[in-house]
Protein backbone atom coordinates (compact mmCIF):
# COMPACT_ATOMS: atom_id res chain seq x y z
CA UNK A 1 0.00 0.00 0.00
CA UNK A 2 2.89 2.34 0.72
CA UNK A 3 4.00 2.02 -2.84
CA UNK A 4 0.57 3.00 -4.16
CA UNK A 5 0.40 5.86 -1.71
CA UNK A 6 3.69 7.28 -2.91
CA UNK A 7 2.55 7.06 -6.55
CA UNK A 8 -0.62 8.85 -5.53
CA UNK A 9 1.32 11.54 -3.72
CA UNK A 10 3.51 12.22 -6.74
CA UNK A 11 0.48 12.33 -8.99
CA UNK A 12 -1.39 14.73 -6.69
CA UNK A 13 1.68 16.95 -6.40
CA UNK A 14 1.92 16.99 -10.19
CA UNK A 15 -1.74 17.94 -10.59
CA UNK A 16 -1.40 20.64 -7.92
CA UNK A 17 1.53 22.20 -9.79
CA UNK A 18 -0.32 22.07 -13.11
CA UNK A 19 -3.34 23.71 -11.49
CA UNK A 20 -1.24 26.43 -9.86
CA UNK A 21 0.53 27.13 -13.14
CA UNK A 22 -2.76 27.38 -15.00
CA UNK A 23 -4.23 29.76 -12.40
CA UNK A 24 -1.05 31.82 -12.45
CA UNK A 25 -1.08 32.11 -16.24
CA UNK A 26 -4.81 32.82 -16.56
CA UNK A 27 -4.65 35.37 -13.76
CA UNK A 28 -1.75 37.18 -15.44
CA UNK A 29 -3.46 37.24 -18.83
CA UNK A 30 -6.87 38.31 -17.52
CA UNK A 31 -5.48 41.12 -15.34
CA UNK A 32 -2.97 42.06 -18.03
CA UNK A 33 -5.63 42.57 -20.69
CA UNK A 34 -7.43 45.15 -18.54
CA UNK A 35 -6.15 48.74 -18.44
CA UNK A 36 -3.97 50.41 -17.27
CA UNK A 37 -1.27 49.01 -19.55
CA UNK A 38 2.44 49.32 -19.11
CA UNK A 39 3.80 49.86 -22.65
CA UNK A 40 7.25 50.74 -21.35
CA UNK A 41 7.51 47.46 -19.52
CA UNK A 42 6.33 45.54 -22.59
CA UNK A 43 8.83 47.32 -24.86
CA UNK A 44 11.64 46.76 -22.39
CA UNK A 45 10.93 43.04 -22.24
CA UNK A 46 10.57 42.78 -26.03
CA UNK A 47 13.96 44.42 -26.40
CA UNK A 48 15.42 42.12 -23.78
CA UNK A 49 14.12 38.91 -25.40
CA UNK A 50 14.25 39.95 -29.04
CA UNK A 51 17.13 42.27 -29.61
CA UNK A 52 19.61 41.13 -27.01
CA UNK A 53 19.13 37.44 -27.89
CA UNK A 54 20.13 38.03 -31.52
CA UNK A 55 23.87 37.27 -31.18
CA UNK A 56 23.24 33.99 -29.37
CA UNK A 57 20.53 32.94 -31.79
CA UNK A 58 22.57 33.95 -34.83
CA UNK A 59 25.62 31.96 -33.74
CA UNK A 60 23.53 28.92 -32.87
CA UNK A 61 21.71 29.05 -36.19
CA UNK A 62 24.69 29.53 -38.47
CA UNK A 63 26.65 26.64 -36.98
CA UNK A 64 23.60 24.40 -36.90
CA UNK A 65 22.92 25.03 -40.58
CA UNK A 66 26.59 24.51 -41.40
CA UNK A 67 26.85 21.24 -39.51
CA UNK A 68 23.59 20.00 -41.04
CA UNK A 69 25.07 20.42 -44.53
CA UNK A 70 28.27 18.64 -43.52
CA UNK A 71 26.49 15.75 -41.81
CA UNK A 72 23.96 15.18 -44.58
CA UNK A 73 26.73 15.25 -47.17
CA UNK A 74 28.76 12.56 -45.43
CA UNK A 75 25.62 10.58 -44.55
CA UNK A 76 24.05 10.70 -48.02
CA UNK A 77 27.29 9.78 -49.75
CA UNK A 78 26.96 6.31 -48.18
CA UNK A 79 23.92 5.44 -50.28
CA UNK A 80 24.62 7.64 -53.27
CA UNK A 81 21.65 9.89 -52.86
CA UNK A 82 21.55 12.88 -55.16
CA UNK A 83 23.60 14.94 -52.75
CA UNK A 84 23.17 18.45 -54.08
CA UNK A 85 19.39 18.76 -54.12
CA UNK A 86 18.70 16.57 -51.10
CA UNK A 87 21.15 18.42 -48.87
CA UNK A 88 19.52 21.74 -49.64
CA UNK A 89 16.10 20.30 -48.83
CA UNK A 90 17.28 18.57 -45.68
CA UNK A 91 18.86 21.78 -44.40
CA UNK A 92 15.85 24.02 -44.93
CA UNK A 93 13.27 21.51 -43.72
CA UNK A 94 15.22 20.63 -40.57
CA UNK A 95 15.87 24.25 -39.77
CA UNK A 96 12.38 25.64 -40.31
CA UNK A 97 10.47 22.73 -38.85
CA UNK A 98 12.61 21.65 -35.94
CA UNK A 99 16.01 23.04 -35.24
CA UNK A 100 15.17 26.72 -35.62
CA UNK A 101 12.36 26.79 -33.03
CA UNK A 102 13.78 24.15 -30.69
CA UNK A 103 17.33 25.45 -30.53
CA UNK A 104 16.20 29.08 -30.34
CA UNK A 105 13.77 28.01 -27.61
CA UNK A 106 16.45 26.23 -25.61
CA UNK A 107 18.94 29.09 -25.96
CA UNK A 108 16.36 31.68 -24.94
CA UNK A 109 15.25 29.42 -22.07
CA UNK A 110 18.80 29.58 -20.75
CA UNK A 111 19.14 33.28 -21.28
CA UNK A 112 15.72 34.70 -20.52
CA UNK A 113 14.14 32.04 -18.32
CA UNK A 114 17.06 32.35 -15.93
CA UNK A 115 17.06 36.15 -16.04
CA UNK A 116 13.30 36.34 -15.34
CA UNK A 117 13.44 33.87 -12.47
CA UNK A 118 16.42 35.63 -10.90
CA UNK A 119 14.98 39.14 -11.30
CA UNK A 120 11.47 38.34 -10.10
CA UNK A 121 12.82 36.01 -7.42
CA UNK A 122 15.03 38.76 -6.03
CA UNK A 123 12.06 41.12 -6.10
CA UNK A 124 10.09 38.53 -4.14
CA UNK A 125 12.68 37.95 -1.41
CA UNK A 126 13.38 41.69 -1.00
CA UNK A 127 9.60 42.31 -0.68
CA UNK A 128 9.50 44.42 -3.86
CA UNK A 129 6.56 42.35 -5.12
CA UNK A 130 4.65 43.03 -1.88
CA UNK A 131 5.59 46.69 -2.29
CA UNK A 132 4.04 46.71 -5.78
CA UNK A 133 0.77 45.45 -4.32
CA UNK A 134 0.77 48.07 -1.58
CA UNK A 135 1.33 50.72 -4.26
CA UNK A 136 -1.96 49.72 -5.95
CA UNK A 137 -0.15 47.93 -8.77
CA UNK A 138 -0.86 44.33 -9.65
CA UNK A 139 2.41 42.38 -9.94
CA UNK A 140 0.69 40.13 -12.49
CA UNK A 141 -0.06 43.11 -14.65
CA UNK A 142 3.21 44.96 -14.15
CA UNK A 143 5.71 42.09 -14.06
CA UNK A 144 4.22 38.90 -15.47
CA UNK A 145 2.00 39.97 -18.35
CA UNK A 146 4.60 42.11 -20.20
CA UNK A 147 7.04 39.21 -20.04
CA UNK A 148 4.52 36.64 -21.29
CA UNK A 149 3.52 38.94 -24.13
CA UNK A 150 7.13 39.65 -25.07
CA UNK A 151 7.88 35.92 -25.08
CA UNK A 152 4.95 35.06 -27.35
CA UNK A 153 5.65 37.92 -29.77
CA UNK A 154 9.42 37.91 -29.93
CA UNK A 155 10.32 34.23 -30.17
CA UNK A 156 8.69 33.83 -33.62
CA UNK A 157 10.66 36.88 -34.79
CA UNK A 158 13.84 35.31 -33.50
CA UNK A 159 13.01 32.05 -35.23
CA UNK A 160 12.46 33.79 -38.59
CA UNK A 161 15.95 35.21 -38.23
CA UNK A 162 17.33 31.87 -37.06
CA UNK A 163 15.75 30.18 -40.12
CA UNK A 164 17.38 32.64 -42.50
CA UNK A 165 20.79 32.50 -40.86
CA UNK A 166 20.63 28.71 -40.52
CA UNK A 167 19.87 28.21 -44.21
CA UNK A 168 22.66 30.63 -44.97
CA UNK A 169 25.05 28.56 -42.84
CA UNK A 170 24.14 25.46 -44.84
CA UNK A 171 24.54 27.39 -48.07
CA UNK A 172 28.01 28.68 -47.14
CA UNK A 173 29.31 25.20 -46.32
CA UNK A 174 27.70 23.63 -49.39
CA UNK A 175 29.12 26.20 -51.79
CA UNK A 176 32.53 26.89 -50.30
CA UNK A 177 33.45 23.56 -48.75
CA UNK A 178 31.47 20.94 -50.64
CA UNK A 179 31.83 22.73 -53.97
CA UNK A 180 28.17 22.86 -55.05
CA UNK A 181 26.99 25.47 -57.55
CA UNK A 182 25.02 28.34 -56.00
CA UNK A 183 22.13 28.57 -58.50
CA UNK A 184 20.85 24.99 -58.45
CA UNK A 185 21.47 24.76 -54.68
CA UNK A 186 19.23 27.76 -54.02
CA UNK A 187 16.58 26.44 -56.40
CA UNK A 188 16.42 23.09 -54.66
CA UNK A 189 16.44 24.85 -51.28
CA UNK A 190 13.04 26.37 -51.96
CA UNK A 191 11.70 23.66 -54.27
CA UNK A 192 10.08 21.49 -51.62
CA UNK A 193 9.45 24.13 -48.96
CA UNK A 194 5.77 24.41 -48.05
CA UNK A 195 4.02 27.05 -46.05
CA UNK A 196 3.21 24.60 -43.27
CA UNK A 197 6.93 24.06 -42.60
CA UNK A 198 7.46 27.69 -41.70
CA UNK A 199 4.07 28.20 -40.05
CA UNK A 200 4.47 25.17 -37.80
CA UNK A 201 7.94 26.37 -36.79
CA UNK A 202 6.66 29.83 -35.91
CA UNK A 203 3.68 28.45 -33.99
CA UNK A 204 6.08 26.31 -32.02
CA UNK A 205 8.21 29.37 -31.36
CA UNK A 206 5.24 31.30 -29.97
CA UNK A 207 4.38 28.37 -27.70
CA UNK A 208 8.00 28.05 -26.55
CA UNK A 209 8.17 31.81 -25.87
CA UNK A 210 5.10 31.51 -23.67
CA UNK A 211 6.55 28.50 -21.83
CA UNK A 212 9.90 30.22 -21.21
CA UNK A 213 8.36 33.42 -19.88
CA UNK A 214 5.77 31.55 -17.80
CA UNK A 215 8.37 29.27 -16.19
CA UNK A 216 10.71 32.17 -15.44
CA UNK A 217 7.95 34.28 -13.90
CA UNK A 218 6.26 31.43 -12.03
CA UNK A 219 9.40 30.10 -10.39
CA UNK A 220 10.68 33.58 -9.61
CA UNK A 221 7.33 34.64 -8.20
CA UNK A 222 7.18 31.68 -5.85
CA UNK A 223 10.80 31.68 -4.75
CA UNK A 224 11.52 32.01 -1.07
CA UNK A 225 14.38 31.98 1.36
CA UNK A 226 16.94 34.46 0.10
CA UNK A 227 19.82 33.85 -2.28
CA UNK A 228 19.53 30.07 -2.15
CA UNK A 229 15.83 30.21 -2.99
CA UNK A 230 16.46 32.49 -5.95
CA UNK A 231 19.19 30.14 -7.18
CA UNK A 232 16.84 27.17 -6.95
CA UNK A 233 14.11 29.11 -8.73
CA UNK A 234 16.49 29.96 -11.56
CA UNK A 235 17.51 26.34 -12.01
CA UNK A 236 13.89 25.17 -11.88
CA UNK A 237 12.87 27.76 -14.45
CA UNK A 238 15.52 26.75 -16.99
CA UNK A 239 15.14 23.01 -16.48
CA UNK A 240 11.34 22.98 -16.56
CA UNK A 241 11.22 25.32 -19.55
CA UNK A 242 13.69 23.15 -21.50
CA UNK A 243 11.83 19.92 -20.74
CA UNK A 244 8.45 21.44 -21.53
CA UNK A 245 9.80 22.79 -24.81
CA UNK A 246 10.92 19.32 -25.88
CA UNK A 247 7.63 17.70 -24.84
CA UNK A 248 5.48 20.39 -26.42
CA UNK A 249 7.59 20.16 -29.56
CA UNK A 250 6.65 16.51 -30.00
CA UNK A 251 2.94 17.11 -29.62
CA UNK A 252 2.88 20.18 -31.86
CA UNK A 253 4.75 18.26 -34.55
CA UNK A 254 2.26 15.39 -34.32
CA UNK A 255 -0.58 17.90 -34.52
CA UNK A 256 0.76 19.80 -37.53
CA UNK A 257 1.84 16.89 -39.63
CA UNK A 258 -1.00 14.62 -38.60
CA UNK A 259 1.10 11.59 -37.80
CA UNK B 1 -17.00 56.42 16.02
CA UNK B 2 -15.95 53.45 13.91
CA UNK B 3 -12.39 52.43 14.61
CA UNK B 4 -9.90 52.78 11.75
CA UNK B 5 -8.78 49.16 12.00
CA UNK B 6 -10.74 46.49 13.81
CA UNK B 7 -9.43 42.94 13.92
CA UNK B 8 -11.48 40.14 15.43
CA UNK B 9 -10.35 36.62 16.22
CA UNK B 10 -7.83 36.41 13.37
CA UNK B 11 -6.31 33.00 12.67
CA UNK B 12 -3.54 32.09 10.27
CA UNK B 13 -1.55 28.88 9.98
CA UNK B 14 1.13 27.71 7.60
CA UNK B 15 0.67 23.95 7.39
CA UNK B 16 0.74 22.62 10.95
CA UNK B 17 2.39 25.81 12.26
CA UNK B 18 -0.10 28.14 13.92
CA UNK B 19 1.16 31.70 13.54
CA UNK B 20 -1.82 33.85 14.47
CA UNK B 21 -4.06 32.22 17.06
CA UNK B 22 -7.06 34.46 17.58
CA UNK B 23 -5.83 38.05 17.39
CA UNK B 24 -8.21 40.87 18.28
CA UNK B 25 -7.03 44.47 18.02
CA UNK B 26 -8.61 47.88 17.63
CA UNK B 27 -6.81 50.93 16.29
CA UNK B 28 -8.68 54.24 16.52
CA UNK B 29 -8.29 57.06 14.01
CA UNK B 30 -5.09 59.02 14.60
CA UNK B 31 -3.73 56.43 16.96
CA UNK B 32 -0.24 54.98 16.72
CA UNK B 33 -0.22 51.34 17.71
CA UNK B 34 3.05 49.49 18.04
CA UNK B 35 3.00 45.70 18.14
CA UNK B 36 6.05 44.29 19.89
CA UNK B 37 7.16 40.70 20.17
CA UNK B 38 10.12 38.42 19.55
CA UNK B 39 11.28 37.26 16.16
CA UNK B 40 8.97 34.72 14.59
CA UNK B 41 5.92 35.54 16.69
CA UNK B 42 3.86 36.47 13.66
CA UNK B 43 4.17 40.24 13.66
CA UNK B 44 4.88 40.46 9.93
CA UNK B 45 2.13 37.95 9.17
CA UNK B 46 -0.33 40.17 11.04
CA UNK B 47 0.54 43.20 8.90
CA UNK B 48 0.49 41.15 5.71
CA UNK B 49 -2.98 39.86 6.57
CA UNK B 50 -4.27 43.40 7.05
CA UNK B 51 -2.68 44.52 3.79
CA UNK B 52 -4.15 41.53 1.98
CA UNK B 53 -0.77 40.11 0.98
CA UNK B 54 -1.77 36.99 2.90
CA UNK B 55 -5.28 35.59 3.28
CA UNK B 56 -6.21 34.77 6.89
CA UNK B 57 -7.75 31.36 7.61
CA UNK B 58 -10.57 32.85 9.64
CA UNK B 59 -11.54 35.99 11.51
CA UNK B 60 -12.46 39.47 10.42
CA UNK B 61 -10.52 42.61 9.51
CA UNK B 62 -12.47 45.84 9.16
CA UNK B 63 -11.03 49.06 7.78
CA UNK B 64 -13.31 52.05 8.45
CA UNK B 65 -16.02 49.54 9.30
CA UNK B 66 -15.73 47.70 5.98
CA UNK B 67 -14.88 44.00 5.97
CA UNK B 68 -11.76 43.64 3.80
CA UNK B 69 -10.76 39.98 4.04
CA UNK B 70 -13.11 39.13 1.17
CA UNK B 71 -12.21 42.07 -1.11
CA UNK B 72 -10.69 41.12 -4.46
CA UNK B 73 -9.48 42.73 -7.65
CA UNK B 74 -10.49 46.32 -8.31
CA UNK B 75 -12.03 46.90 -4.88
CA UNK B 76 -8.85 45.75 -3.20
CA UNK B 77 -6.73 48.01 -5.38
CA UNK B 78 -8.93 50.91 -4.28
CA UNK B 79 -8.55 49.91 -0.65
CA UNK B 80 -4.78 49.82 -1.13
CA UNK B 81 -4.86 53.56 -1.80
CA UNK B 82 -5.74 54.07 1.86
CA UNK B 83 -2.58 52.23 2.86
CA UNK B 84 1.07 53.11 2.91
CA UNK B 85 3.68 50.61 3.89
CA UNK B 86 7.30 50.95 4.91
CA UNK B 87 8.99 47.60 4.40
CA UNK B 88 11.78 46.35 6.60
CA UNK B 89 14.41 46.40 3.84
CA UNK B 90 12.85 49.42 2.14
CA UNK B 91 11.77 47.27 -0.85
CA UNK B 92 12.62 50.07 -3.28
CA UNK B 93 12.44 49.04 -6.95
CA UNK B 94 16.09 48.81 -7.92
CA UNK B 95 15.45 49.22 -11.65
CA UNK B 96 13.88 52.66 -11.10
CA UNK B 97 15.36 55.95 -9.89
CA UNK B 98 14.49 57.43 -6.52
CA UNK B 99 11.93 59.85 -7.91
CA UNK B 100 10.26 57.13 -9.98
CA UNK B 101 10.08 55.02 -6.85
CA UNK B 102 8.49 57.78 -4.77
CA UNK B 103 5.84 58.65 -7.35
CA UNK B 104 5.26 55.06 -8.50
CA UNK B 105 1.65 54.85 -7.34
CA UNK B 106 0.72 58.53 -7.62
CA UNK B 107 1.86 59.23 -11.16
CA UNK B 108 -0.64 57.00 -12.98
CA UNK B 109 -3.43 57.89 -10.52
CA UNK B 110 -3.11 61.63 -11.03
CA UNK B 111 -1.75 61.53 -14.61
CA UNK B 112 1.29 63.57 -13.68
CA UNK B 113 3.85 64.57 -16.29
CA UNK B 114 7.46 63.61 -15.75
CA UNK B 115 8.35 67.11 -14.51
CA UNK B 116 5.38 67.26 -12.14
CA UNK B 117 6.19 63.85 -10.73
CA UNK B 118 9.81 64.82 -10.18
CA UNK B 119 8.80 68.01 -8.38
CA UNK B 120 6.44 66.06 -6.16
CA UNK B 121 9.19 63.54 -5.39
CA UNK B 122 11.60 66.35 -4.48
CA UNK B 123 8.99 67.85 -2.17
CA UNK B 124 8.56 64.47 -0.45
CA UNK B 125 12.32 64.05 -0.25
CA UNK B 126 12.50 67.36 1.59
CA UNK B 127 9.86 66.11 4.03
CA UNK B 128 12.14 63.22 4.95
CA UNK B 129 15.23 65.42 5.12
CA UNK B 130 16.92 64.49 1.84
CA UNK B 131 18.38 66.77 -0.81
CA UNK B 132 16.83 67.13 -4.28
CA UNK B 133 19.97 65.65 -5.91
CA UNK B 134 19.03 62.26 -4.50
CA UNK B 135 16.03 62.13 -6.84
CA UNK B 136 18.04 60.98 -9.85
CA UNK B 137 20.01 58.25 -8.09
CA UNK B 138 19.24 54.55 -8.12
CA UNK B 139 18.37 52.92 -4.75
CA UNK B 140 21.60 50.85 -4.82
CA UNK B 141 23.60 54.09 -4.66
CA UNK B 142 22.05 55.07 -1.31
CA UNK B 143 23.07 54.13 2.23
CA UNK B 144 20.74 52.05 4.39
CA UNK B 145 19.42 55.06 6.28
CA UNK B 146 18.78 56.98 3.08
CA UNK B 147 16.97 54.00 1.56
CA UNK B 148 14.71 53.91 4.60
CA UNK B 149 13.98 57.62 4.18
CA UNK B 150 13.20 57.22 0.49
CA UNK B 151 10.95 54.27 1.33
CA UNK B 152 9.20 56.46 3.90
CA UNK B 153 8.78 59.20 1.29
CA UNK B 154 7.24 56.63 -1.06
CA UNK B 155 4.90 55.37 1.66
CA UNK B 156 3.55 58.86 2.43
CA UNK B 157 3.53 60.13 -1.17
CA UNK B 158 -0.03 59.07 -2.04
CA UNK B 159 -1.39 60.64 1.18
CA UNK B 160 -2.62 57.39 2.74
CA UNK B 161 -4.91 57.20 5.79
CA UNK B 162 -3.07 54.36 7.44
CA UNK B 163 0.64 53.65 7.37
CA UNK B 164 2.24 50.37 8.34
CA UNK B 165 5.83 50.22 9.51
CA UNK B 166 7.67 46.91 9.48
CA UNK B 167 10.67 47.20 11.82
CA UNK B 168 11.40 50.79 10.79
CA UNK B 169 14.64 51.04 12.77
CA UNK B 170 16.14 47.59 12.25
CA UNK B 171 19.63 47.66 10.80
CA UNK B 172 20.25 51.35 11.51
CA UNK B 173 22.65 52.91 13.97
CA UNK B 174 21.01 54.40 17.11
CA UNK B 175 21.22 57.96 15.84
CA UNK B 176 19.78 57.18 12.43
CA UNK B 177 17.13 55.05 14.16
CA UNK B 178 16.09 58.08 16.20
CA UNK B 179 16.04 60.24 13.08
CA UNK B 180 13.66 57.76 11.45
CA UNK B 181 11.52 57.67 14.61
CA UNK B 182 11.20 61.45 14.54
CA UNK B 183 10.41 61.45 10.84
CA UNK B 184 7.69 58.89 11.45
CA UNK B 185 6.19 61.14 14.11
CA UNK B 186 6.50 64.24 11.91
CA UNK B 187 5.02 62.56 8.87
CA UNK B 188 2.10 60.93 10.62
CA UNK B 189 1.01 62.60 13.82
CA UNK B 190 0.79 66.10 12.42
CA UNK B 191 -1.32 64.85 9.52
CA UNK B 192 -3.55 62.86 11.89
CA UNK B 193 -2.67 59.56 10.23
CA UNK B 194 -3.26 56.21 11.81
CA UNK B 195 -0.21 54.00 12.08
CA UNK B 196 0.44 50.39 12.92
CA UNK B 197 4.06 49.46 13.46
CA UNK B 198 5.80 46.26 14.38
CA UNK B 199 9.17 46.30 16.04
CA UNK B 200 11.32 44.66 18.65
CA UNK B 201 13.19 47.89 19.30
CA UNK B 202 11.79 49.18 22.61
CA UNK B 203 13.35 52.63 22.24
CA UNK B 204 11.51 53.03 18.96
CA UNK B 205 8.26 51.67 20.40
CA UNK B 206 8.42 54.10 23.35
CA UNK B 207 8.96 57.01 21.03
CA UNK B 208 6.40 56.46 18.30
CA UNK B 209 3.61 54.63 20.12
CA UNK B 210 0.62 55.91 21.97
CA UNK B 211 -0.51 52.33 22.42
CA UNK B 212 1.60 49.18 22.62
CA UNK B 213 0.45 45.59 22.21
CA UNK B 214 2.60 42.56 22.83
CA UNK B 215 2.31 39.51 20.58
CA UNK B 216 3.38 36.15 21.95
CA UNK B 217 2.66 32.72 20.46
CA UNK B 218 0.09 34.14 18.08
CA UNK B 219 -1.91 35.94 20.76
CA UNK B 220 -2.04 39.49 22.06
CA UNK B 221 -1.01 39.01 25.68
CA UNK B 222 -0.84 42.63 26.80
CA UNK B 223 -2.01 46.08 25.69
CA UNK B 224 -1.37 49.47 27.21
CA UNK B 225 0.34 52.83 26.91
CA UNK B 226 4.13 53.34 26.80
CA UNK B 227 3.95 54.62 30.40
CA UNK B 228 2.10 51.54 31.61
CA UNK B 229 4.49 49.10 29.94
CA UNK B 230 7.29 49.94 32.36
CA UNK B 231 5.14 49.41 35.45
CA UNK B 232 3.38 46.27 34.28
CA UNK B 233 3.42 43.18 36.45
CA UNK B 234 3.04 40.95 33.38
CA UNK B 235 6.18 38.78 33.50
CA UNK B 236 6.27 38.24 29.70
CA UNK B 237 6.16 41.94 28.92
CA UNK B 238 8.62 42.68 31.68
CA UNK B 239 11.14 40.21 30.28
CA UNK B 240 10.78 41.63 26.77
CA UNK B 241 11.00 45.27 27.80
CA UNK B 242 14.14 44.66 29.79
CA UNK B 243 15.62 42.26 27.26
CA UNK B 244 16.45 39.38 29.59
CA UNK B 245 17.57 36.04 28.17
CA UNK B 246 15.74 34.13 30.89
CA UNK B 247 12.09 34.40 31.81
CA UNK B 248 8.64 33.12 30.87
CA UNK B 249 8.95 34.00 27.13
CA UNK B 250 12.08 31.90 26.60
CA UNK B 251 11.31 29.16 29.13
CA UNK B 252 8.26 27.93 27.21
CA UNK B 253 10.11 27.28 23.97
Amino acid sequence: MNFLASIGRVFIAFLTTVGRLAIFAVDAIVTGLRPPYYPRQILRQMLEIGYYSLPVIGLTAIFTGAVLALQSYSGFSRFNANAESSIATVVILSITRELGPVLAGLMVAGRIGAAYAAEIGTMRVTEQIDALTTLSTSPQKYLVFPRLLAGVLMLPCLVVIADIIGVMGGYLVSIHKLGFTPGPYLTSTFEFLKRVDVVSGLTKAAAFGFIIALMGCYHGYHSKGGAQGVGAATTDAVVSASILILITNYFLTALFFGI
Amino acid sequence: MTPKIEIKDLHKSFGPKVVLDGISLVVEKGESLVVIGGSGTGKSVLIKCILGLLTPDSGSIKIDGEEVTTLRGKRREELMRKFGMLFQGGALFDSLTVWENITFAVRPQKNLTKAQARDLAIEKLKAVGLKPEVANLKPAELSGGMQKRVALARAICANPDIIFFDEPTTGLDPIMADVINELIIDCTRELGLTTLSITHDMASANKIANKIAMLHKGKIIWQGTPQEIHDTKNPYVDQFVHGRAHGPVTDEK
